[in-house]
């Protein structure tokens, strides 16, 4: 319930949302946990294994109790914090882990059985039958755990990802982090502030202290006045610092818009990217619970959280409220309490020698050992000094100490050190570069400490980024010794809690070292404690202890286990932002597009590009019959394609030649000027890596074509070999792809079509010719190639004239019984010929196995050659480029494996596979292009074809894989 | 004889969005200048008319509208004007049609462009003079910063999805505030 005159909602500003389908009421600067405890609603979760009620535990974003699922109108999130969704107007809230209703939760059943359900539990038992476990165990094991739930559907929200630089980050803005960036930016650093609530001030929002004779809010305010009064700092409220990765990158989750009203362009989520030159890590200490007997029932909750959720947010957890801790601090909250009017039953101190001074009963060396209420605390068991005790209680407030938050110490390997003065671990020192921890997160547990810890590395930050200091006042504040005296576990007959979020008890622990699962990291495994969303933020040292205590072990000795990013959960939509659908890559378009569509070309993606599949005409039912006749069209008239898409690099300079002849396994150094020659590149290792054609435009100059499937793996390699072999040579290169647009006019009536929009008509041209030409007085390239097997010919326009010159190539075309064709029939095309695609060099081919092994000059050396040669990538062992004659009317089959007549089908029986198919109007017949077992002496075999995706069993002839034209008569015509 | 008619890579009209502008801008011609070794006394001579120097990595040289911009080793762009005779001094490449070219302009401007580009370009680190080659989300581009500005070269194919994702980086930005 809210208490008058405490906390800093706004409570001007009522605020309504509903939790599992009431409305509740929560003000301004709510989070749903504060909100729902203010209104006395215990139970908010139900946990992971044993379906128990469970309440808020916490006040921040390690709360491991209170997950619930945000339900919007374009998505659903599960496993959200309660503690740290704010409540805004129209807000919706669900609880997750039950069936049926929170209250009545149908698989409590299982709380019953839990003896059977500890560690391991899974693994012993669903051992047998074995086929039971994917279609049985699994299913079901899966439906009684798991948290929240997904909705199934694309989450539409909106989402930002972004880059942002500085000198100096402050990651956490409690008092270190407060006085270190006003430290650092009064001295003219770069500053970005970034902290993970709402509302920056740290614990000095909760903890009811005063800095400088001012209450703690006050003086967060006159700082963060000042701070973003500056043009220097960059405040970052409601941003989580992730990871930090290598070079001073850091990674860091905002919270946009999760706290408002979904509307459009607002992003729910923004995930930064932040180079900073030095780092400052501020990020305070996370309270730990103590493992007593029955300790998660509705109502136990950290003591500074009930002290946050007292101060920061007027609400009493409890009516009636007990303390339990183990050090001094924890005290300053029973006494908040009382000072507010809120009863405080007893303060059990676990500690035998410390002060019983306060205005409530104190009792020393106190255990609980059992506790009742099964929807909230109702009464807790125990001894203390002076006998054995029953409390009423509704709220038990636990404090086991401190453990600095120093996760991001670790994200790059570090290990953290053992204090034993603070019975935690503490960051050790440059286990990230550039990054230092200050204050709680270094162990410092008194604002004054913080205070002054923050100014001093601030100051030597400052130093390290050759800045001078200006003056800071160190503000006075509190700096009383924090004292206490470990206690980790409560020996007693209930479970004992240490991992709330995946229900692992300090049996499960015990059981795991008993078991032989002694290292930490087998134990965290077995018994998947710091598995849960909170990562064990809550958990790790308990568990550990326990561990130690079980295998007789210190705990510096025992360790802990590794702490990676992210801190807290970064939801894949964050990471991924702008990436979903269409956003995944960009799109390339060519100049031809809309000429194309305008047909209505269905487009297919080929790399990022997008290509016509086929043009149909009225009454074309299928691709098929499309395709037929744009081969027909371009065999028997001529047809028009755009092939801008290959790749084109510009190569000049007195060394060109040579520097061709050095990438290329054939010899380009005596090609002519004006013409062209077709050329073989392999990789290092001495497969191929791409074919294509190069002109010689002049004596130093060259235009390498490259295919589309590999234009930028090309010219990355042209870069390489430059770089690393040949550096000082006189060549030099650049991609002109986009700067022409270019066509492929082929067939019969090629040479006609051309000469309809040349300026002066082409006479004698002969194959493998190149030269200028004039189009409408804009200067063109013309090559006589041909990727079809007619006669052929690209022309190539600047890429500002591109789609005039394909509507008019195409618009004459037609006139002359031709068109354009699309991707299939340049395909169809392209296998009837024989040539070779990416489907066949692939990568695990070589220029032998594609019968171009005298492509590889025998008179100079290229990358490669040596590689090439190596006995098993010769000979007859090797699978080799065939032709298969399939019967006409066979559906596809690349990909179907080749056995020979007889044997049987199986893995160590394949000859070979097929790589391409067409269906051949021409050859009557469907045609392939494959890899076989010393293929080329195999020409006129019958072939078993086994697809066993398609369920094909088919034969085919084997033979040459050029099928029309083969002396290239039609290619010179 | 039939005239080839010219398109741009982008036909958009501007957006404004609060004092964010985006726009598709025609540069002229651009050039590609790549040095070849030894030849920066040639180059010298060959820009001296012009009144531009060959620019050191991530930098230009400007001159009465006319640009050379640093985009790789030894190489530049030579924007808006048709380029003189260089000679044996470099390898020449037009590249006018290769690129589109987009024109983000306010006081918002980097923070929309840092959304996709992974490089500080606020005006104390990125100051006029400067040019860089950098990735523009999945996509290679050239960022040359303007006194109000930036001007963003994009392969001309990619044009249409550049836009989009500085569209969209600039509405997100005008949401939050």
């Amino acid at each position: 319930m809210r208490v008058a005159g405490k906390g800093l909602i706004e409570r001007e500003k009522p605020v309504s949302f509903t939790f599992d389908g009431r409305t509740y009421a929560g003000f301004k600067g709510d989070t749903v946990a504060s909100a729902l405890l203010a209104a006395r609603v215990r139970v908010v979760g139900r946990s992971f294994k044993y379906h128990r009620p469970r309440g808020v535990l916490t006040a921040g974003s390690e709360e491991p109790n209170a997950l619930i699922e945000v339900v919007g109108a374009k998505n659903q999130t599960p496993n959200v914090r309660a503690t740290v969704q704010e409540v805004f107007e129209g807000l919706v809230t669900r609880s997750q882990n039950r069936m049926g209703s929170l209250r009545w939760d149908l698989l409590a059943v299982n709380d019953l059985m839990a003896p059977f359900f500890s560690a391991g539990f899974y693994y012993k038992t669903f051992m047998w039958p074995r086929a039971f476990w994917e279609k049985v165990y699994e299913p079901a094991i899966r439906r009684a755990a798991g948290l929240g739930s997904l909705s199934g559907r694309h989450d539409e929200g909106h989402y930002e990802k972004a880059f942002a630089f500085c000198d100096l980050l402050v990651i956490g803005a409690g008092p270190t982090g407060l006085i270190a960036a006003l430290t650092a930016a009064r001295a003219g650093a770069d500053v970005i502030l970034a902290d993970e609530d709402s509302r920056m001030g740290g614990r000095l929002l909760s903890n009811g202290e005063t800095v400088d004779g001012q209450p703690g809010p006050d003086w967060v305010a006159a700082v963060l006045a000042e701070l973003s009064s500056l043009p220097n700092v960059r405040l970052m409220p409601r941003t989580t610092v992730s990871g930090a990765y290598d070079g001073g990158i850091y990674g860091a989750l905002e919270r946009v818009g999760l706290h408002k009203p979904a509307r459009p362009d607002l992003p729910r989520e923004a995930f930064w990217r932040i180079t900073a030159r030095r780092a400052i890590l501020a990020s305070g200490a996370l309270e730990r619970p103590i493992a007593f007997p029955m300790n998660d029932r509705p109502g136990i909750m950290m003591a500074g959280a009930v002290q946050s959720y007292l101060n920061r947010y007027g609400v009493a957890s409890g009516k009636r409220v007990t303390l339990f801790a183990n050090n001094d601090g924890a005290r300053a909250v029973a006494r908040d309490l009382m000072a507010a009017g809120v009863q405080v039953a007893a303060i059990l101190d676990s500690r035998a020698n410390a002060s019983a001074v306060e205005n409530c009963p104190v009792y020393l060396g106190a255990r609980i050992t059992d506790t009742s209420g099964r929807h909230g605390l109702r009464l807790i068991e125990g001894h203390h000094a002076g006998g054995a005790f029953k409390l009423e209680t509704d709220c038990l407030a636990m404090s086991g100490g401190w453990n600095p938050t120093l996760h991001l110490t670790c994200h790059m390997g570090g290990r953290p050190r053992w204090s034993e003065e603070l019975a935690a671990f503490v960051p050790m020192e440059g286990a990230v570069p550039g990054l230092v921890a200050a204050g709680a997160a270094n162990g410092t547990f008194t604002t004054h400490g913080c205070l002054a810890a923050g100014h001093a590395v601030a100051e030597a930050a400052l130093a390290d980024l050759g800045l001078s200091p200006a003056k800071v006042a160190l503000p006075r504040a509190e700096g009383l010794p924090y004292v206490v005296e470990p206690l980790w576990a409560v020996e007693g007959k209930g479970r004992a809690w240490l991992d709330f979020a995946n229900d692992v008890t300090t049996k499960d622990v015990k059981l795991a070292a008993q078991e032989g699962y002694a290292s930490v990291e087998h134990m965290k495994r077995y018994t998947t404690q710091g598995m849960a969303p909170d990562q064990g933020k809550n958990s790790n040292m308990g568990a550990l202890a326990v561990l130690a205590d079980a295998t007789g072990r210190a705990i510096p000795e025992t360790g802990i286990t590794t702490f990676r990013p992210p801190y807290v959960p970064v939801s894949v939509a964050a990471l991924g932002a702008g990436g979903r659908g269409m956003g995944f890559a960009p799109q390339r378009f060519l100049t031809s597009d809309q000429a194309s569509r305008d047909r209505g070309a269905p487009m297919i993606e080929a790399g990022l590009w997008y290509r016509p599949s086929y043009f149909p005409k009225p009454g074309e039912a299928t691709w098929r019959v499309s395709c037929d006749r744009e081969v027909a069209m371009v065999r028997g008239a001529v047809g028009v394609a755009d092939v801008s898409t290959l790749g084109k690099i510009d190569i000049q300079g007195r060394d060109a030649a040579r520097f061709l002849d050095l990438v290329y396994t054939n010899t380009f150094s005596t090609l002519p000027v004006g013409r062209v020659r077709y050329g073989l590149m392999l990789r290092e290792d001495g497969f191929v890596m791409d074919d294509g054609t190069t002109a010689r435009l002049g004596e130093n100059h060259f235009l390498m074509t490259t295919t589309t499937a590999a234009a930028g793996q090309v010219m990355r390699h042209l870069d390489f070999v430059h770089q690393t072999h040949c550096a000082d040579w006189d060549v030099r290169f650049i991609s002109v792809t986009e700067a022409w647009a270019q066509f492929a006019v082929a067939g019969p009536k090629s040479r006609a079509l051309l000469n309809a929009v040349l300026d002066q008509p082409v006479q004698d041209f002969p194959f493998m010719a190149c030269g200028a030409v004039q189009l409408g007085g804009v200067t063109a390239r013309l090559f006589r190639i041909s990727f079809s097997g007619e006669q052929g010919y690209e022309i190539a326009v600047p890429t500002r004239y591109g789609e005039s010159l394909f509507r008019d190539l195409v618009a004459k075309a037609e006139t002359m019984g031709g068109g354009p064709y699309g991707m299939e029939a340049l395909n169809v095309l392209r296998v009837e010929k024989g040539f070779i695609t990416h489907a066949e060099i692939h990568g695990r081919t070589t220029a032998f196995d594609i019968g171009m092994e005298k492509m590889v000059s025998p008179k100079k050396d290229c990358i490669g050659k040596a590689m090439a040669a190596r006995p098993a990538l010769v000979g007859p062992e090797r699978q080799q480029l065939v032709g298969l004659k399939i019967a006409t009317g066979t559906p596809p089959c690349s990909g179907a494996h080749l056995f020979t007549v007889g044997d049987k089908v199986g893995r160590e029986e394949s000859q070979g596979y097929i790589t391409s198919f067409a269906h051949s109007d021409l050859m009557g017949a469907c045609l392939g292009l494959g890899f076989l077992k010393n293929g080329r002496a195999r020409h006129g075999e019958i072939i078993r074809i086994v697809d066993h995706l398609r369920g094909l069993d088919l034969t085919a002839e084997v033979c040459d894989p050029v099928f029309h034209d083969k002396d290239g008569e039609k290619l010179r015509a | 004889m039939p005239e080839l008619i010219a398109k741009p890579a982008l036909e958009k009209a501007p957006l404004t969005l609060g004092t964010c502008r985006l726009e598709a801008v025609d540069l002229g011609p651009i050039t590609s200048v790549a040095l070849f070794p030894g030849q920066e006394k040639a180059m010298a001579k060959a820009l001296k008319p012009l009144g531009l120097s060959f620019p050191d990595p991530n930098s230009l040289s400007a001159k009465a509208g006319v640009q050379l911009v640093w985009t790789g080793r030894e190489q530049a762009f030579l924007i808006g004007v048709t380029a003189p005779d260089f000679g044996a001094a470099a390898a020449v490449t037009d590249q006018s049609g290769g690129w589109a070219a987009l024109r983000l302009s306010g006081d918002k401007a980097a923070e929309v462009l840092m959304r996709h580009v992974p490089l500080d370009l606020r005006a104390a680190a990125f100051p006029p003079g400067r040019a860089v080659r950098a990735p523009l989300g999945h996509m290679s581009s050239v960022v040359i910063r303007e006194e109000a500005g930036f001007l963003i070269l994009i392969f001309r194919s990619m044009a249409r999805t550049a836009w989009h994702e500085i569209e969209v980086a600039m509405r997100t930005l005008a949401a939050r505030a």
